[in-house]
């Protein structure tokens, strides 16, 4: 469907006509997000430049029964952002702006747009940062973490962005304005602030977001080991959190993956000839921090690691760093495409469920590789194959669903970080029933009656016409 | 009536129904399906209920025709150690649940306010955290997933057990703070922690302002503490305040952070020795009075908040969350100066919730009060899918504000 020239001439004398992008090429440049198994092109893109452009754009949309998708940076891994031809794309990059910070109380207010990393670039003069770290964070916006409910290696001692999100004025698909939540983090009324967050873009539009800010740590070192076996590498990792020790980040590569970054720009030293390596991240006092290295490394020799290096230097960290975060670029240099999975297991069943991917990726001859947030139980299988072949893409998907389904029989779910989207929604049965998932479509009626915003994502349609019981319209 | 819901409800549920001592009927499931078929009846005939857990928080004196009691619902399902996540059911009393999760070298790392036999379902539908929020979060924070029976008696999942999730909505987050208007809480997946190798209490005592300065000293040094909480007199039964800090850790680290503490607020002193006391105050304090009230405040507000309270409210006993801010106060109010006095916050953008009052406290003033614009359509919606014959006794809104 073209977009009609009546819909682009308002949004136009809303946004100014610049900003209103209906050609081919300009909407094809949303058709995917960083998944790549899906893509979609949207009717048009439109791009406010500020909160009362967005509340325009969703009273407009409203008037005219049109459906709309809000995308930040497009690096979602679940084909979450993604609109059809029927769709209006609403991207919040260019509300960037970081309106205040309060070092006292350590709250920032920020626009949706704004750059993960930039918020910690801009708090770092007072001695904070903002400690939700997504590998993408170089690039994804803060609005689209409010709406996965991202992650990060930080997150096992610092929690998601469900934990760090206090406050947020959104419109609602009909147009109205509210505030949830409040800068302490207490409600006025029900927490729909932890409602909001993780809905994936189909409650509202979030115009204004407070965070939660943490000090600097006085002492950060990270521990780089290595080990003969998976197996023994994932032991060690629950012997770290079973003693008492919470390290800020415990992340895991396999020996591919390892490969694939030392050949790569982002080569960070990683030993070759090991099946797997740990990075234990400690941070706190410079006390704290002197008194857990002796006792995490205990661990990892007590495991059999073949080797333990310790990073202390901001220099020597950030190139042990480099090489985790860009893991997923530098595996793009040895296949055409790849699949980010994303599931979590109950961390005592690592050693298990990793065999079991293993086993799965060779029965369907693919490479799987795996960079995971072990600490956390969050696996991120990579699937390596090629789109153009579709017998490799059918291979790919099934063994997809594979994973899935051995995450969730180990206790698990089927995504830890990255949201539903589009890519997961046919796995939400495996997890919860059709009451509860009829009751989701119910609490998206409450937010979006017409069901507007972001439609067609995260709950399978069929529970949703299921839904019998009398909620108030 | 009372004798016809008893036996209606008697013929499906057997021994599970009795009546309390008003002559009221009580039904007190086993187990989650027992929840679902007691609830369900109960839509049927449209029964009003009031939720209980062990009834030792709020009063049990909600007008209903029917009381539904967890307290049977007190199972400990599974301790995973290793994965540091338990499943229970949502009558447990938190006493037990610390002592079987310390056999397990393990904690929850919550010190809600209440009694040892207070409900973990009774915790998780107040959202009633304790100092340790300062460190580890608010209820919020620690619940992975939860199975709640809606008011038509339908078994809603939400959530998991594994320490990350995002599948679904998180309706987990409604049924916290919830005051049972979202249904009832039949079992829950907690996070735990590690317990500690090392903690050590440090106490000062003196006037508010000075404690105020010297606990915000730590903040901004960053001490690595679980707790930084200024106590009112009425919570110790001292003359004055009592700012307490507690650290966490390795004995190297302890050790390390009382050292800089001591040097930042030379106020403070180990008090090993007053560990239990100020436990069993923090728990005991804030059950005296009938009303228990919290107030989201940032620190720099609490000093005047403090002030505030004690002149609206009488000083009764507070709890100041010198860290990450956070307010509790307990004593006796009317409900003029109640309303005034969440007035009086609202104009500072601060919320004030009711935790625990006497039923005509709760309803004249709602444990949330008047919502903010749009907030009470949404809730009143959500009510809805959860309610939709409005049964559940929650008065999350009050009858007298404005």
């Amino acid at each position: 469907m073209s977009p009609s020239s009546d819909l682009r001439d308002a949004l136009a004398a809303i946004v100014g006509a610049r900003w209103v992008k209906t050609a081919n090429a300009e909407r094809r440049t949303y058709e995917a997000d960083g998944l790549p198994t899906h893509a979609s092109v949207p009717m048009l893109a439109v791009l406010p430049g500020s909160r009362e452009e967005v509340i325009a754009i969703i009273k407009l949309l409203a008037e005219r029964k049109v459906s709309w998708v809000v995308r930040g940076a497009g690096t979602g891994l679940s084909g979450g952002a993604l609109a059809d031809h029927a769709t209006v794309l609403i991207p919040l990059t260019r509300l960037n702006r970081i309106l205040s910070i309060d070092p006292v109380s350590r709250r920032a207010v920020i626009q949706p747009g704004v750059v993960n990393a930039k918020l910690s670039e801009a708090a770092a003069p007072f001695g904070l940062y903002y400690a939700p770290d997504p590998s993408s964070q170089a690039a994804c916006t803060i609005g689209g973490n409010v709406a996965e409910n991202a992650g990060g290696p930080h997150c096992l001692k610092y929690g998601t962005t469900t934990n760090h999100i206090v406050e947020i004025e959104v419109v609602l698909a009909d147009g109205t304005v509210t505030r949830l939540g409040s800068p302490q983090g207490e409600s006025w009324g029900p927490d729909l602030v932890g409602l909001f967050v993780g809905s994936e873009g189909m409650f509202g539009v979030a115009l204004e977001i407070t965070t939660r800010l943490e000090p600097t740590p006085a002492a950060v070192r990270t521990l780089l080991s290595a080990f003969d076996s998976v197996r023994a590498a994932s032991e060690a990792v629950s012997a770290i959190v079973a003693s008492g020790v919470v390290p800020a980040a415990l992340e895991l590569l396999d020996r591919a993956c390892v490969a694939a970054v030392e050949n790569s720009i982002y080569a960070a030293g990683y030993p070759t000839d090991a099946e797997a390596v740990l990075l234990v991240e400690l941070d706190g006092t410079r006390a704290s921090v002197d008194a857990e290295a002796p006792v995490v490394e205990a661990i990892l020799h007590r495991f059999k690691a073949q080797s333990v290096r310790s990073a202390e230097t901001p220099e020597s960290r950030a190139k042990l760093w480099q090489g985790r975060k860009k893991a997923f670029g530098a595996l793009g240099r040895i296949t055409a495409d790849l699949v980010v999975q994303d599931a979590v297991v109950p961390r005592s069943t690592l050693p298990g469920i990793l065999d079991t991917i293993t086993e799965i990726g060779e029965r369907h001859r693919l490479l799987i590789t795996n960079v995971f947030h072990a600490g956390d139980g969050n696996l991120h299988p990579v699937i390596c194959y090629d789109q153009r072949d579709p017998d490799l893409r059918r291979r790919a998907i099934l063994a997809s669903r594979e994973i899935m389904e051995a995450c969730v029989a180990a206790g698990g779910t089927i995504t830890g970080e990255h949201g539903v989207g589009s890519d997961k929604i046919d796995y939400m049965p495996l997890i919860f029933d059709e009451t509860s998932l009829a009751t989701m479509c119910a609490i998206r009626k409450v937010f979006d009656p017409t069901e507007r915003a972001n439609p067609g994502k995260v709950v399978p349609v069929h529970s949703c016409r299921e839904w019998r019981a009398g909620w108030v319209a | 009536m009372s004798n016809a819901i008893h036996r209606a409800l008697a013929a499906q549920l057997g021994d599970a129904v009795t009546l309390d001592p008003s002559g009221l009927p009580r039904v007190a499931p086993a187990s989650t399906d027992a929840l679902a078929t007691a609830l369900g009846v109960a839509n049927e005939h449209q029964w009003r209920i009031r939720i209980e857990g062990n009834g030792t928080w709020m009063p049990a004196d909600a007008p209903a025709d029917l009381t539904v009691t967890t307290r049977r619902l007190d199972r400990i399902t599974s301790i995973a150690s290793a994965d540091l996540v338990a499943t229970v059911q949502s009558g447990v009393a938190i006493g037990t649940l610390a002592q079987s999760l310390a056999a397990h070298k393990a904690w929850l790392a919550l010190d809600p306010p209440g009694a040892p036999e207070r409900s973990i379902g009774s915790v998780l539908a107040t959202a009633t955290p304790g100092p340790a929020r300062y460190r580890f979060g608010t209820v919020r924070d620690h619940v992975l997933g939860t199975t709640v029976v809606t008011g038509d008696g339908r078994v809603v999942r939400a959530g998991g057990s594994v320490v990350k999730n995002v599948a679904g909505y998180d309706l987990t987050k409604l049924q916290i703070g919830g005051f049972g208007a979202f249904g009832v809480i039949a079992d829950v997946n907690l996070r735990l922690r590690a317990l500690p190798a090392a903690r050590l209490l440090l106490t000062a005592t003196g006037a508010l302002d000075p404690l105020f300065h010297a606990g915000r000293a730590l903040v901004d040094a960053a001490i690595d503490a679980t707790t930084i909480e200024l106590l009112s007199p009425g919570v110790t039964n001292r003359a004055d305040w009592m700012l307490i800090v507690e650290l966490a850790g390795t004995e190297a680290g302890v050790d390390a952070e009382l050292a800089r503490a001591a040097a930042l607020a030379p106020v403070l002193r180990p008090s090993p020795e007053a560990q239990a006391g100020v436990t069993n105050a923090l728990a005991q304090a804030f059950l005296e009075g009938a009303i228990s009230l919290r107030a989201g405040a940032l620190p720099p507000s609490l000093p005047a908040l403090a002030d505030a309270v004690e002149s609206q409210l009488g000083p009764g006993r507070m709890s100041l969350g010198v860290g990450g801010g956070g307010f509790r106060w307990a004593g006796n109010a009317a409900v003029p100066d109640l309303l005034e006095f969440r007035r009086s916050l609202a104009e500072q953008e601060i919320p004030l919730t009711i935790e625990r009052a006497p039923w005509p406290i709760r309803s004249a003033v709602g444990h949330f009060g008047a919502f903010r614009e749009g907030v009470g359509t949404l809730t009143t919606r959500l009510r809805a899918v959860f309610d939709p014959s409005n049964i559940l006794t929650a008065p999350l809104e009050g009858q007298r504000d404005g």
